[in-house]
């Protein structure tokens, strides 16, 4: 099987969805003669011409509004944000237009409009530029919001993103956009909304998403070595959830950490962990635990900025204290 | 649509007429411009008296004053392929579309049978198969979606066009100022109409804007922009109807500031005593159902009696809607869990 990038799958996803439906354009920052600020756009002006791989100015209130506004009367517009910080600027669009047409037009409209960009700390970026949009977004009803942590899922699930008739926030990451994984030649599609276990264990499970995967993957790894068998879930989708997964792995295991890159008020990850509680109470040994981001801005200095956000050996730790493994 | 009884409602001649654009010295095509004012007067009252009767709750704009903007704009237009968007003030631009009074007053009621199931209310009018794409409620955020039902005509190679209303209290968001910048590099197919009511809110427009005559405004967009009276239909209609024509042909946007004004206050609950009654006096007497109505006597296109026969059917009409909005049936409660995502 070929192993492609990150960044390659995602091309290849609209590259073939473009390639299928002539609805499908992409908009937004740089993504046409520059071939897209993280280069995941390449070719696809030279393929598809102006009129559907469109450069904006820098106006994301605008031009998200027009993928939404496209996206009303058949279009399906995928809006590229140059990152999600930049994407406050556009929240109303998303929070009162994408999210709302559909049900306050009583079911007449749809919006098939698929936002997507890199999420959370890259490095070095400091405070505005290091930012984490899932649980602004997850928040929302009426809208999906997806995390893909390898090459084959960001394929898969964005060329389901782009056939859903629904709003998609679509998140990625610039530090992923270089990972590699095996990607199939033939088509296939992902569905939104199914978790995946990505390494089968029994004394702990650990959840997360999106970029927080590897990191996951190896703190499971260092836990085996040490005698303690992790299950680790990756989400790949929070809205909608797939909940099941989650409670069948966590009545498997007794115990339960969630790893979220993102600040830990108010978060997905607090969601989780009460979900959880709720409904796997009879079965956990240990209150859930969660490892997110200090609560603090992003700084600059990279030390500081490793010391911010999850790590393996906070994960080891949170394992161990849901294990009640004296440290 | 149209989960009501259809009644004669005006849009559907209205249609018809527009897609031949017909010349605003027509007899037949002024009656029914004055018919479509009427019924808008007409059933914005019924609404009012209906609100303080708590049929309907919450905001309630009334368009009562602005009628001339929404009926001589969208008689230039074929909804077939021309498609309106609006801000929250939206029961006149829906009507004259064509919506189902019967539905929109339903949907005034939070009913079933209105035309968003009772979840959208006053500010959320909508009729996507009559190209009326809401009733949108955050001030200037409809500007950019206006824009992008512009882009997909030009990505279709369709020829239709785009009306964008908004209000005064609407042109100093960013939206707008995107929108109208994004338009022109792309040149898309929209008129961006300002239905300038001299007060966002309780703000008078002179108070909060560097300019006052907003027609300027789509100058440094390289957009032409004019002003016209909002309070004459006919002179709206010749404006906007050479507006869409142009932008048809020529598939630049345009910029139209219609000078207009509202006679109740922002909303229901808005006593607007930041007006002085001379000023309210001033706008009444340029009423714009009297301009017309006195210049189809005048010239002996209509008598008096033919106009009050007109008037009592546009009462009848909002009765009726009212009667219907009464006799529908309240949505499901489980129905709040439809139309969030599909």
């Amino acid at each position: 099987m070929p192993v492609i990038a990150f960044r390659q799958a995602l091309k290849d996803a609209m590259d073939e969805e473009m390639a299928r439906d002539e609805n499908v354009i992409l908009i937004g920052e740089e993504v046409a003669q520059y071939n897209g600020a993280y280069k995941v756009s390449q070719g696809l002006l030279d393929k598809y011409g102006p009129e559907r791989v469109i450069d904006t100015p820098i106006t994301e209130e605008g031009f998200t509004g027009v993928g939404i506004g496209a996206a009303l009367v058949g279009l399906r517009p995928i809006v590229e944000w140059m990152t999600l910080n930049f994407s406050a600027q556009a929240f109303d669009q998303v929070l009162n237009n994408a999210a709302k047409m559909q049900h306050m037009s009583g079911g007449q409209l749809r919006v098939p409009v698929v936002f997507r960009g890199p999420n959370g700390p890259a490095e070095f970026l400091s405070s505005q530029h290091s930012q984490s949009f899932q649980a602004f977004y997850s928040h929302i009803p009426g809208i999906k919001v997806v995390a893909p942590s390898t090459p084959y899922d960001a394929k898969g699930m964005l060329k389901s993103a782009i056939r859903d008739d629904n709003p998609v926030v679509f998140l990625e990451s610039e530090l992923m956009y270089a990972w590699k994984g095996e990607v199939p030649e033939e088509e296939y599609l992902v569905p939104l909304g199914k978790a995946e276990i990505r390494r089968a264990g029994e004394e702990v499970t650990l959840i997360s998403f999106s970029k927080p995967m590897q990191m996951v993957l190896e703190a499971a790894q260092a836990l085996e070595k040490e005698g303690y068998s992790a299950e680790v879930i990756d989400l790949r989708s929070l809205r909608p959830l797939d909940e099941q997964a989650v409670y069948e792995s966590v009545r498997k295991s007794n115990r339960c950490v969630v790893i979220d890159n993102d600040w830990p008020v108010a978060g997905f990850a607090s969601y989780l962990g009460w979900l959880i509680s709720r409904n796997c109470f009879d079965s956990l040994d240990a209150p859930v635990e969660l490892v997110t981001m200090e609560d603090v801005p992003t700084p600059y200095n990279h030390a500081m900025e490793l010391a911010m956000q999850p790590s393996v050996e906070k994960v080891m730790n949170a394992a161990k204290r849901v294990m009640y493994v004296t440290q | 649509m149209g989960k009501g009884k259809t009644s004669s409602s005006a849009g559907a001649s209205a249609k018809k007429a527009a897609s031949k654009t017909p010349a605003a010295s027509e007899k037949s095509f002024r009656i029914e411009l004055l018919r479509q004012m009427l019924l808008i007067r007409r059933v914005e009252e019924k609404s009012a008296q209906m609100y303080g009767l708590r049929k309907i709750g919450g905001f309630c704009h009334l368009y009562i004053g602005q009628e001339a903007v929404a009926v001589g704009a969208v008689a230039a237009l074929d909804l077939k392929q021309d498609y309106v968007l609006t801000a929250y003030r939206d029961h006149g631009h829906a009507l004259t579309c064509g919506m189902d009074p019967n539905a929109l007053m339903a949907e005034l009621y939070g009913k079933a049978t209105g035309c968003s199931r009772g979840k959208g209310g006053s500010m959320h009018l909508f009729d996507v198969e009559k190209h009326m794409l809401g009733g949108n409620g955050i001030v200037g955020a409809h500007i950019p979606i206006a824009t992008g039902v512009a882009l997909k005509i030009k990505y279709k190679k369709e020829n239709g066009v785009v009306l964008c209303f908004f209000g005064d209290g609407a042109i100093h968001q960013g939206s707008f100022h995107e929108s109208l910048n994004l338009a022109k590099i792309w040149n898309l197919p929209i008129v961006y109409i300002c239905e300038n009511n001299h007060y966002g809110m309780g703000t008078d427009f002179r108070r909060v804007s560097s300019v006052t005559d907003f027609s300027k405004m789509g100058i440094s967009y390289d957009i032409p922009g004019s002003q016209m009276d909002g309070m004459d239909v006919l002179k709206v209609y010749e404006a906007v109807k050479e507006a869409v024509e142009r932008v048809r042909k020529e598939h630049h946007p345009r910029f139209i500031e219609a000078v207009t004004y509202r006679y109740k206050g922002h909303s229901m609950s808005d006593p607007a005593t930041y007006r002085t009654k001379e000023e309210l006096k001033e706008y009444k007497n340029q009423d714009p159902i009297l301009i017309l109505k006195t210049k189809l006597i005048d010239s002996k296109q209509i008598s008096n009696e033919e106009f009050d026969k007109i008037d009592a059917e546009c009462k009848q009409i909002s009765n009726d809607a009212a009667q219907f909005a009464e006799d529908s049936p309240q949505p499901a409660v489980e129905t709040l869990y439809e139309d969030v995502v599909v």
